[in-house]
């Protein structure tokens, strides 16, 4: 059924729902000060920060990719007792406000932390303040995203092409290889490049847990929260390009892959 | 110069409070009662403003307001703590702020540029530089110069908030070059990491290693190295309620006021 016109009063609340987030996108588009947008960009603190984030969101993707498949594989294909509560953790951060995820790493991995005191007496390693340490809130934050993403996928799946390779000897290992993954590619890729969207936007877990430093914690939020007080044409512009990037990911998403319709 | 014009303006200001009630004095006791007795005819001060405070006023500036709610039933004090640097940003972006404070005089610059506030700033207080460490100074630490030593793992605030600037004018100053671990967006997120035991030195504010607790010490700065942080406060322009607003800065400039700065660890200007 279709309805060719929507009452008023819904398309006026539509309207103004679009507006609430449009705005913000124009807000930017008009502040920024096009002259010097360039060179504003190509500073080298801003640089610095973009190659930091690049280089973490894909990294935290990857360890998404090596840790979160496998999790959505389970979640999808055997049942546990307590499968509910352990899917619930591992989604946790979704909803939770990400600096508490940053207080929640510091006092598990920071130098006085439950796991942190131990490897730093044992290996003498410390998390905090290091590059690691960025990547590690950037995949707790976005990893999510790519486990429910990839579930879904691999609950979607017809079953009887596993029975099939199961039937013709394949072992299970193999199946997955070989079967599973082919079939989830697409909300495989969707996952992931979901997942490395939100990392390179993760602000709260990394300022608290991994601190605040050019070339090596500071990423492409922190450098604009800096930049808003000292140089917010700076913090305009790069602003403008995180938005854009990730509006471009869900944009192609959408027409794509994912298929919420 | 700006130090004197200060004065005069504290002077006004205390001496506005007293004027209306009989002789000025300066006893404490007969300013309170003074205070007290001079608005049998204005209306009681009530409502509520929200102060905007560099980070380091944090405990100082609830007490303040704690005091001035005792002295006032129906006011209330929200505050917003944070660098001073966002905070300017925060107000000049037209956050409701009735009353600014910063912890230097350029990120009050910027909103006596921005034509935001009532009136000339008055700097209200000063604060000097401390380095904090964990209780009982496990590294040794003994000065700015220890802050080089490799392996250590030392957190200063970030070089566009004061305490940051502050902390690098005195490293200068000792001719020191540290490699922070991170820079952090405040002085009390500096504090929180030495607190935490993340980080083994920061260079923060005395009230700041006063306010921590048993869990944090102090190593003192000489005074050669030290940097003299002094504190500007100001009515912004746009308040809500100029008379709570005022009340709330004359209050801080007041021998009272300034008594309950000083428990805090904060110098007269």
């Amino acid at each position: 059924m279709r309805a060719a016109r929507p009452p008023f009063a819904i398309a006026a609340l539509a309207a103004i729902g679009v507006a609430f987030f449009a705005l913000p996108l124009v807000g930017l588009i008009y502040r920024v000060s096009w002259q010097t947008a360039l060179s504003d960009l190509f500073t080298a603190e801003a640089l610095l920060a973009l190659r930091l984030s690049l280089f973490v969101s894909i990294a935290a993707t990857a360890l998404g990719l090596l840790l979160g498949v496998p999790l959505a594989w389970i979640y999808a294909r055997v049942a546990f007792p307590g499968r509910n509560v352990v899917r619930a953790l591992t989604t946790l951060p979704m909803v939770l406000p990400p600096v508490v995820g940053g207080v929640a790493l510091l006092v598990a991995f920071g130098r006085r932390g439950l796991v942190g005191e131990w490897l730093d007496a044992g290996f003498g390693l410390r998390i905090p303040f290091t590059t690691a340490a960025t990547v590690m809130a950037a995949t707790f934050v976005s990893m999510p995203f790519l486990v429910l993403t990839v579930e879904a996928g691999i609950r979607s799946i017809d079953h009887r092409y596993e029975e099939a390779a199961r039937t013709l000897g394949a072992s299970q290992w193999r199946i997955f290889r070989q079967v599973t993954l082919p079939l989830v590619a697409p909300s495989l890729f969707a996952g992931a490049v979901l997942c490395w969207a939100r990392a390179l936007g993760e602000f709260g877990a990394t300022i608290t847990f991994a601190g605040n430093l050019p070339g090596v914690t500071q990423t492409l939020p922190l450098a604009v929260y800096i930049a808003m007080e000292t140089r917010p044409e700076v913090a305009i512009v790069l602003s403008l390009v995180l938005l854009l990037v990730s509006l471009a990911v869900l944009v192609a998403l959408r027409d794509r892959y994912l298929r919420l319709d | 110069m700006n130090r004197l014009l200060t004065l005069a303006i504290a002077v006004a200001a205390v001496g506005g409070a007293c004027g209306g009630a009989g002789p000025a004095t300066s006893s404490p006791t007969a300013m309170v009662a003074a205070s007290a007795a001079a608005s049998p005819t204005q209306v009681p001060l009530a409502g509520s403003i929200t102060v905007f405070a560099g980070s380091s006023l944090t405990d100082a500036f609830k007490k303040a307001g704690e005091q001035l709610r005792l002295r006032s039933p129906g006011t209330d004090f929200v505050f917003n703590f944070g660098s001073s640097s966002t905070l300017a940003t925060q107000i000049i972006n037209g956050a409701p702020a009735d009353v600014f404070a910063s912890a230097d005089d350029a990120n009050m610059q910027k909103i006596v540029d921005a034509k935001l506030t009532d009136g000339t700033p008055a700097v209200f207080v000063s604060n000097r530089l401390q380095i904090a460490v964990a209780a009982g100074n496990p590294k040794g630490i003994t000065g700015l110069v220890d802050l080089a030593k490799t392996g250590l793992i030392v957190v200063l605030a970030a070089p566009t908030v004061p305490a940051g600037k502050y902390a690098l004018e005195a490293l200068q100053k000792a001719g020191v070059t540290v490699r922070p671990a991170s820079q952090e967006v405040d002085v009390r997120a500096v504090l929180n990491k030495v607190t935490l035991g993340e980080a083994d030195a920061g260079i923060v504010y005395v009230t700041d290693v006063r306010s921590a607790g048993a869990k944090v010490a102090g190593v003192d700065i000489p005074e050669q190295h030290q940097v003299l942080a002094r504190y500007p406060i100001a009515v912004v322009k746009e308040t809500k309620n100029a008379r709570l607003a005022k009340a709330y800065v004359d209050y801080l400039l007041s021998e009272d006021g300034q008594k309950l700065l000083a428990e805090f660890g904060f110098s007269k200007p």
